[in-house]
């Protein structure tokens, strides 16, 4: 453990080196992060007119609101979700890539194309594909015979952005695993080849707990970005419907704060939000960082 | 320096100088209409600024209306308002209750000595934006009403009439069901705006409450009852229909699929706003469409009310300088003539929100050309309006709306009955209501 430290012997050095960081973080984050606090304990009209202090009334209606537990589980079917289909696809295909040698490069330079696509641009294309009216997969599953109707039933409208997340996020994943990869010693998997391990047991025993310290960084990036940057594909394909099926906890602080107006409930919500990852941050911390081998 | 060059000089300098004499004053216009619609409203704001030249109005796009309303507000509160935004129906309650930030019509008119009489408006229109004092807060712009539009090459194909149009929903039902059966078409109908259309609009048709205090317009004390038996009856034939395949779902709120679910012959009908008729005729090129009023349930009322509207008006908002404001009592009196009006309604379906607008179009024969096109006024203007059927006014409708689209969806994904959805509806926005209240008394 005492390797993961440095020793500064200045005292006042290293607050120096912090200092521009601390300034970003103190305007563009604890600024607005203590002036949603702010706003979380008020009742205000739409046009800031007359401010009221209500205590804790914007959390306690939150909880007591069926919809906005709804909006918990839902969120986090579709943060685990997300995070386990596009870190499991990218695996395997960084894996797949990693074992082709010379065209490796034309495959990675292709998954990592959707990457540069904007989320709303990801959301419309997979609005479109999956589009119950215009879409060519409602179309071919008709003929299947499965009723595909994400406009109606909540389910397939949570596979649906699932799968538009996902696809999203295994570009980034992917560049990951590929860097993780190729830095693990052929050595090592040559020596374990010699002994007869195959390549199941050499992928379980040598690659994957090499790959740990990247395996632990998307973690923790792929739930952050399931929770907050998803906003732009849930906007475009669902809108958080139907009936809230979709509606995640980062759409709902948009669609009650920008489209409702209730600053105040958005604001409560937006402070749980925040408080949720940074629990989770901490326990990904605490608790699985120990099994991280760098 | 050559001739010309100090010719040019002087010309450049003899301008500079006489810029001021020319200054205009600028009039910020935020507006959420996109494609043609928003073509056509520039057209408008250019039509005033080549009319004089002490003014400019300049539009700008601000995304949905509900994002151009966000954005007007979020303005306001930073100071950086425009003198004019568009503000849908929807947003009405809200901006009544803004007294602060609202410069209302009737005292701008007046204040720049403008020639203003509200009563050459229809009256449905400015009934809905008018004070409890009967002064007009916003100025009219692009009113609607929900028609219904259909497929006559389909009613063909399924031996039914073209020329008649279901008048009844027993009718169309009927009609609906034969449409199917024959395979003209795999769906009989689809309906923008469950909300506004197959809520709000069937109530004032059959002359139901949607809210206590008239429609929200006595008060904010106000309650939603929009769960009676007749909007029970109706969104369990909704469901009855969808589950039978007549009826087919487009989406929340402006029902992004039901369009083209109509353009694409998938649905025989489609009830939208009057406003689509521009969509409608540069989309429905494969066949011919026909217009007509929303049916009704004749075993409730003999004759069915007036619709209500929906569609925008334009807000002058406060903190602009005194000229700003005598530019845009200027502009609104351009906005508001009969030729401008006509315009504007014949080429996107809006209704014509002046009796002078409406008359020229009749004297111009633009509705004996157009079959269809006089649909909406007709059907907003016919009998005395009631209180059930004048408009509704509530505080936060926006997300009240939102509710009701959820609750439908409920409904067709088989989670709650009809009364199960629209209890809960009235229940959940009873307490937005209840939020409202407390945020503006």
């Amino acid at each position: 453990m005492q390797t993961k430290r440095t020793i500064f012997p200045n005292k006042l050095l290293p607050y120096f080196l912090l200092l521009p960081q601390l300034a970003v973080t103190l305007i563009f984050f604890i600024w607005p992060a203590l002036q949603a606090v702010k706003s979380s304990f008020e009742r205000e009209d739409p046009f800031g007119f007359r401010t009221t202090f209500i205590w804790f009334e914007n959390y306690t209606r939150l909880f007591a609101d069926p919809n906005y537990v709804n909006s918990l589980s839902r969120t986090a079917v579709f943060a685990v979700s997300v995070t386990i289909l596009s870190m499991c696809v990218s695996l395997l295909l960084a894996v797949a890539v990693n074992r082709v040698l010379r065209t490796n490069r034309v495959y990675t330079t292709l998954l990592v194309w959707p990457y540069a696509v904007a989320p709303v641009v990801v959301g419309i294309l997979w609005w479109f594909i999956f589009n119950p009216t215009i879409g060519i997969l409602p179309y071919m599953m008709r003929g299947l015979g499965i009723a595909w109707n994400p406009r109606v039933n909540g389910d397939q409208a949570m596979i649906l952005v699932i799968i538009a997340a996902s696809w999203k996020q295994i570009s980034y994943n992917f560049l990951f695993f590929v860097a993780g990869l190729q830095s693990v010693p052929q050595s090592l998997t040559e020596a374990a080849a010699i002994d007869g391990a195959g390549p199941f047991k050499r992928f379980f025993t040598i690659v994957l707990p090499l790959l740990s310290p990247t395996t632990f960084f998307l973690l923790i990036v792929n739930i952050n970005y399931a929770m907050f940057d998803t906003f732009g594909i849930i906007d475009a394909t669902t809108s958080g419907g139907p009936n809230q099926a979709t509606n995640t906890l980062v759409y709902k602080v948009y669609a009650d704060g920008f489209l409702g107006l209730n600053i105040g409930s958005s604001a409560a919500q937006s402070v749980i939000l925040m408080l949720i990852v940074i629990a989770l941050t901490a326990i990904q911390f605490r608790f699985i960082e120990r099994r991280v081998q760098y | 320096m050559s001739k010309t060059a100090l010719s040019l000089s002087v010309g450049l300098a003899a301008m500079l100088a006489a810029t001021p004499a020319f200054a205009q004053t600028e009039i910020s216009w935020w507006h959420a209409m996109d494609a043609e619609l928003g073509q056509r409203l520039e057209a408008i704001a250019q039509g005033f600024n080549d009319s004089q030249d002490e003014y400019t109005v300049v539009p700008t796009y601000k995304g949905s209306y509900a994002e151009t309303l966000t954005a007007a507000i979020a303005a306001f509160r930073a100071n950086e308002q425009p003198a004019i935004v568009q503000v849908f129906e929807v947003g009405t309650g809200t901006m009544m209750a803004a007294t602060g930030a609202v410069n209302p019509v009737y005292q701008l008119m007046a204040d720049a000595g403008e020639a203003w009489d509200p009563s050459g408006f229809l009256a449905p229109v400015t009934g809905y934006y008018s004070d409890t004092n009967g002064n007009i807060l916003s100025m009219p712009f692009n009113s609607s009403t929900p028609i219904m539009y259909y497929n006559k090459d389909v009613f063909e194909k399924a031996g039914l009439d073209p020329e008649v149009a279901p008048k009844t929903w027993a009718e169309l039902e009927t009609m609906g069901r034969q449409i199917v059966e024959s395979g003209a078409a795999p769906c009989a109908l689809s309906s923008a705006w469950i909300t506004w259309i197959q809520t709000e609009n069937l109530s004032a048709l059959h002359d139901k409450p949607f809210g206590t205090l008239e429609n929200g317009f006595g008060g904010l004390g106000t309650e939603f009852v929009f769960n009676g038996e007749l909007q029970v009856r109706h969104w369990d034939n909704l469901k009855r229909w969808s589950d039978e395949g007549l009826f087919q779902y487009g989406g929340p709120a402006g029902a992004a699929d039901a369009a083209p679910k109509f353009y694409s012959q998938e649905c025989a009908i489609f009830m939208n706003s009057s406003a689509g008729r521009a969509g409608v005729i540069t989309n429905a090129t494969d066949f011919e469409v026909g217009f007509a009023p929303l049916p009704y349930y004749d075993d409730v009322i003999d004759e069915p009310k007036n619709s209500i509207i929906g569609g925008a008006t334009l807000w002058a908002l406060n903190g602009k300088a005194p000229e700003v404001y005598t530019g845009v009592a200027k502009f609104f009196t351009y906005l508001s003539s009969p030729e401008v009006q006509a315009k504007w309604h014949q080429e996107t379906g809006y209704l014509p929100i002046t009796n002078a607008a409406y008359e020229l179009g009749q004297e111009q024969g633009y509705y004996a050309e157009n079959p269809g096109s006089d649909i909406a006024i007709n059907q907003i203007t016919r009998g005395t309006p009631s209180a059930n059927s004048k408009g509704i006014r509530f505080g936060n409708l926006t997300q009240v709306r939102a509710i009701v689209d959820e609750e439908f969806e409920a409904l067709l994904a088989g989670s709650k009955t009809a009364q199960e959805a629209l209890d809960s509806a009235v229940e959940r926005g009873n307490q937005i209501l209840r939020d409202f209240e407390a945020a503006n008394s």
